[in-house]
């Protein structure tokens, strides 16, 4: 398969270039770095290697991505982009309308893409019709944890409305635990946000408003109740939240310090690096409501000199997709493969709930971009969003208020 | 040395004069507590073992000392695919580290010689110049030197990181050497051109001898800033090239990762070794110079 | 030729610091102005559009708390590492044995990357965690300090790890300072019996103005750039009550791809430091030419 695809695309190439015999070669740029995740990539640099690639690693850690962006405005800029990089949502785009990206739809077609990817997420690979990145995994973001013993001692269940869930953080706080345990970095605050308002506005309203900027439903009535909903969570939260890294927040809801945390899946390799099982020591459940919040990961082609980067990108897109990786990255990584013909055998229950869930919002027309995760808006817009959001949760803002901003801010980043 | 036991020996008792003292050390003391409060969080965070910390108790002695983190930091710890910890990015700062600081001092004692010994019509306000380039905030000139060094070729290698950082220093060791040579009386200069000494020679053989404070003091505070940059670091770097401060972002900054704690200090701590070796080592020197440098008419 | 070449030495020897400051100061001062008239998004581009960039930035609730934390944070930097450095200078000028040790110790924050102590200043000055928890600990229930988690008073916390940074930096400027004023003046002062403390203000202090103002310098310097910091101990927060310019900045070019608003946030910063600075380069210069 690899042979073939990879004379298929640089077919026009070897009439033109005596030099196609070199290796493949690729710079990859990304910001997978710590245990887990570096694991992740090794698995996808020795299949490189196995296809007789040679791969140089280009890591930069921070911020989500934010240092692996300054260091590849720079490099762009300068002319000497790295064969691929690590950019999700609609940024692809962004950075396809620099005119900097190639095409890889040579692979994709010769691969099938378009037949195993769920077709929301393959929209997220194209670029005016062409494909243009290839995705990684899913990470869903709507997830609520739990500690098993926590919940079972204080006679609760997971709940499946957020008035459940109000009345189970009640009966907690009278308890004396802490019901929510959050970390009050601004992404944390969005990540909560959004999947409140998913399960308040529903799946369709969380489209209007968060991939359509729809301001009808920016400022509708059920917009006020998703912040009147974090004003109630706010009360859930203890006082020193301001600032905690989400792993800490992890750990609370591990030692049965706190009860819940609404994280994406990432929060789950925390649990299991520490030991827990899912369904025994912590369980994991979607957040109220309808609908499936995807954060997906992908690595887009740069525009580059040389048939051995070339032939390198071509390599990489293919493995990348390739079922194999597909499995190993994602056992390693907490996330579910993106691929719906993979087999989750291996895979722990979450994830099995996960793949499930992922199917039937596709089905549904529920599968929705994760906003605070860069997948739904551009980063001006998610941005602005994140600002009057993060604003509210922390001050006595009213909820009337927040609408108002929200509003503003998101005119004001147009 | 302005000395206040001289008048407490005349004015008061010697049992005032020994709670005088006591006092003085108390509070010498409680304000090394204050500096030292983060470092101590460091240094028992690092040997810690990481299920200590996950209980939650942060800033207390380890129940049980380890050193695995220092060996992690050291060799051990991901970087990315490479699992071979801050080791092998130590080089790469010190290749750009050295060349930069040595260039930029070397510049800015010329430029600080001519400023200050021979002023022509604009020396002022080349000085003026110089000086307001030392608060441009580096986040505004990353791009269009991204670009630049793109097109002087010299994009993502150690030579354009050098470049960078002798650029960027240029303000500072200017300035350093301008206000220590401003002290230096012109008549030296006068002298020494009438006995025919040209402007080399008379740099080379008169103000060279007498720099060693200040050099001290700039080579410091040059090698503080670029050992610690990590701006630059990041965004004139490639893959090889990446120097130290980004290989302990990467250890550090995990995006969704586990992260080690105590890893991440004993890493931050080895990073700064060199430049907390300088500081000690040095440190008597950078008071001198900084007494013979800065204090002028 | 070769006189011609010995009376231009000077102006040959500055000339390439010259050309460099031009191009890689002033040019790029002048190139984000530019960019900052413009709609830039991810990468800089070059069509003019006005002062919309500007509007924006002005209707920004975040600008107003980052632009007023400048002036709340350098404000209070400036002032208390210098105080504090003066301080710890005239205590450390006492004769004191163990001064290698303890001047050692006040200098070192200066060495190490904000990116790994700004997690621990997290700690210590949460209060679950660190300060408030500990003194707790020790049995006084009702200490409180939750200067992090306080919106309105995060800043300070910023502030805090800011001079602990620094001030030790400061001390050795004034350190130095001390220990270059004439020792005679102060002999004779003290032998006419006039108080210690009066030595210090009348004689000491007013024949460090030039140190005052160096540190000055320095500082104005750290406190305008001052960004890991920020990032490593609040990232901003709590919501944004800690965004400086400089975050602001970096957050707009670099994580939300907005170029056009960052270098029109970077232009103001550098009009504030303008005026700060020109003041200070005028008067120095001009007594320097007496």
């Amino acid at each position: 398969m690899t042979l073939k695809t990879l004379s298929a695309v640089s077919g026009m190439a070897i009439v033109a270039s005596t030099a196609a015999l070199a290796e493949p070669q690729a710079e990859v740029l990304h910001y997978w770095t710590s245990g887990g995740e570096a694991k992740s990539v090794a698995v996808l640099q020795e299949e490189f290697a196995a296809g007789g690639g040679t791969w140089t690693d280009m890591p930069v850690a921070g911020g989500g991505g934010d240092a692996a962006g300054t260091a590849l405005r720079a490099r762009v800029l300068a002319g000497n982009a790295p064969t691929a990089a690590q950019i999700k949502g609609p940024a692809i785009q962004e950075w396809f309308e620099e005119g900097v990206l190639a095409d890889i739809s040579a692979v994709a077609e010769a691969q099938n893409w378009a037949e195993v990817l769920p077709e929301a997420i393959a929209a997220h690979m194209q670029c005016d019709g062409t494909w243009c990145a290839a995705p990684v995994n899913v990470h869903r973001v709507d997830w609520i944890w739990a500690n098993a013993e926590v919940l079972a001692a204080n006679g609760l269940e997971m709940p499946t409305t957020w008035d459940e869930f109000n009345a189970a953080a009640e009966t907690l706080l009278a308890a004396g635990i802490i019901p929510l345990a959050h970390g009050g970095q601004a992404w944390q605050d969005a990540t909560v946000f959004e999947a409140v308002a998913l399960g308040i506005l529903g799946a369709e309203g969380f489209r209007k408003a968060f991939v359509e900027l729809d301001m009808d439903t920016l400022t509708s009535e059920e917009m006020v109740a998703v912040f009147d909903q974090m004003r109630t969570m706010r009360g859930f939260v203890d006082s020193n939240f301001s600032g905690r890294d989400w792993n800490l927040a992890t750990a609370m809801v591990m030692n049965g310090e706190a009860a819940f945390q609404i994280m994406g899946d990432w929060a789950k390799g925390e649990f299991i690096a520490a030991g827990k099982v899912p369904g025994e020591d912590f369980l994991c459940l979607s957040t109220p409501g309808e609908g499936f919040l995807y954060n997906v990961d992908s690595f887009a082609m740069f525009e580059v000199d040389g048939q051995d980067k070339q032939d390198g990108q071509a390599l990489l897109a293919e493995l990348v997709v390739g079922e194999s990786f597909q499995e190993v990255f994602n056992l390693n990584k907490g996330s579910i493969p993106v691929r719906t013909d993979v087999s989750l055998d291996n895979f722990d229950s979450c994830a099995a709930l996960s793949s499930a869930d992922m199917a039937a919002s596709n089905e549904s027309g529920s599968l929705l971009p994760s906003y605070a995760h860069g997948m739904a808006l551009r980063g001006a817009q998610a941005g602005a969003i994140t600002d009057t959001v993060t604003a509210h949760f922390n001050s006595d803002m009213s909820s009337a208020d927040a609408v108002q901003m929200l509003a503003d801010a998101i005119a004001n980043s147009l | 040395m302005t000395d206040m036991s001289y008048t407490a020996s005349q004015s008061g008792s010697r049992a005032g004069k020994i709670a005088l003292r006591w006092t003085l050390y108390l509070m010498l003391g409680l304000f090394a507590l204050f500096y030292l409060m983060p470092l101590f969080v460091m240094v028992t965070t690092s040997f810690k073992s990481l299920d200590e910390i996950r209980t939650g108790d942060l800033i207390s002695l380890p129940r049980e000392v380890t050193f695995e983190a220092w060996r992690t930091a050291w060799s051990q710890a991901c970087t990315g695919i490479q699992c071979e910890g801050v080791r092998p990015y130590f080089w790469n700062s010190v290749l750009i580290a050295i060349p930069a600081v040595l260039i930029s001092t070397l510049i800015g004692a010329l430029n600080g010689y001519v400023v200050a010994q021979w002023r022509f019509k604009g020396a002022n306000l080349f000085f003026a110049l110089m000086l307001f380039g030392c608060f441009i905030p580096f986040q505004v000139v990353l791009l269009p030197m991204a670009r630049t060094l793109g097109l002087m070729g010299m994009a993502g290698t150690i030579p354009g990181l050098i470049f960078v950082h002798v650029i960027y220093g240029l303000g500072f060791t200017t300035l350093f050497f301008r206000n220590y040579y401003v002290s230096i009386p012109s008549e030296l200069t006068k002298a020494a051109k009438v006995d025919g000494a040209g402007f080399f020679r008379i740099f080379w053989s008169i103000f060279l001898p007498l720099s060693l404070p200040i050099i001290v003091v700039t080579v410091i505070w040059q090698f503080t800033q670029i050992w610690n940059d990590f701006l630059f670091g990041v965004s004139f770097s490639q893959a090889g090239t990446q120097p130290v401060t980004v290989a302990l972002n990467n250890i550090v900054n995990s995006t969704t990762g586990v992260k080690a704690y105590n890893v991440d200090m004993a890493a931050a701590i080895i990073a700064a070794l060199p430049t907390l070796f300088v500081y000690v080592v040095a440190g008597k020197y950078f008071v001198r110079g900084l007494t013979a440098g800065s204090v002028k008419g | 030729m070769t006189k011609w070449l010995e009376e231009h030495m000077p102006k040959l020897v500055l000339a390439p610091s010259f050309i460099v400051v031009l191009i890689f100061v002033y040019g790029f001062i002048a190139w984000t102005a530019w960019v900052s008239l413009t709609r830039s998004r991810l990468l800089p581009r070059y069509e003019i559009d006005g002062f919309i960039q500007y509007d924006r930035l002005f209707a920004s609730p975040r600008w107003d708390t980052a632009f007023t934390n400048l002036f709340v944070f350098g404000f209070l930097f400036i002032v208390i590492a210098m105080i504090l450095g003066l301080i710890l200078a005239i205590l450390l000028d006492q004769n004191i044995r163990t001064e290698g040790a303890i001047r050692t110790i006040y200098l070192y924050p200066m060495a190490l990357s904000m990116i790994v102590t700004g997690t621990a200043w997290k700690w210590i000055l949460n209060p679950g965690l660190g300060l408030e928890a500990t003194v707790r600990g020790w049995g006084f229930e009702n200490f409180t300090f939750n200067w992090l988690v306080d919106p309105n008073m995060a800043i300070y916390t910023v502030v805090i790890a800011a001079i602990w940074q620094s001030s030790g930096f400061v001390m050795a400027l004034f350190l130095a300072g001390l220990r270059s004023v004439d020792q005679e003046i102060i002999k004779a002062a003290q032998v006419d019996g006039i108080p210690t403390w009066r030595v210090y203000t009348a004689i000491i202090i007013p024949a460090m103005a030039p140190i005052f103002l160096s540190a000055f310098i320095v500082l104005s310097h750290l406190a305008i750039k001052s960004f890991d910091l920020v990032i490593a101990l609040t990232g901003g927060g709590p919501g944004y009550a800690t965004d400086l310019p400089a975050t602001y900045m970096y957050t707009m070019a670099f994580s939300r791809g907005d170029i056009g608003q960052a270098a029109s946030s970077a232009m103001i910063m550098m009009m504030v430091v303008f005026t700060i600075v020109v003041p200070y380069l005028y008067s120095e210069l001009r007594t320097k030419d007496d």
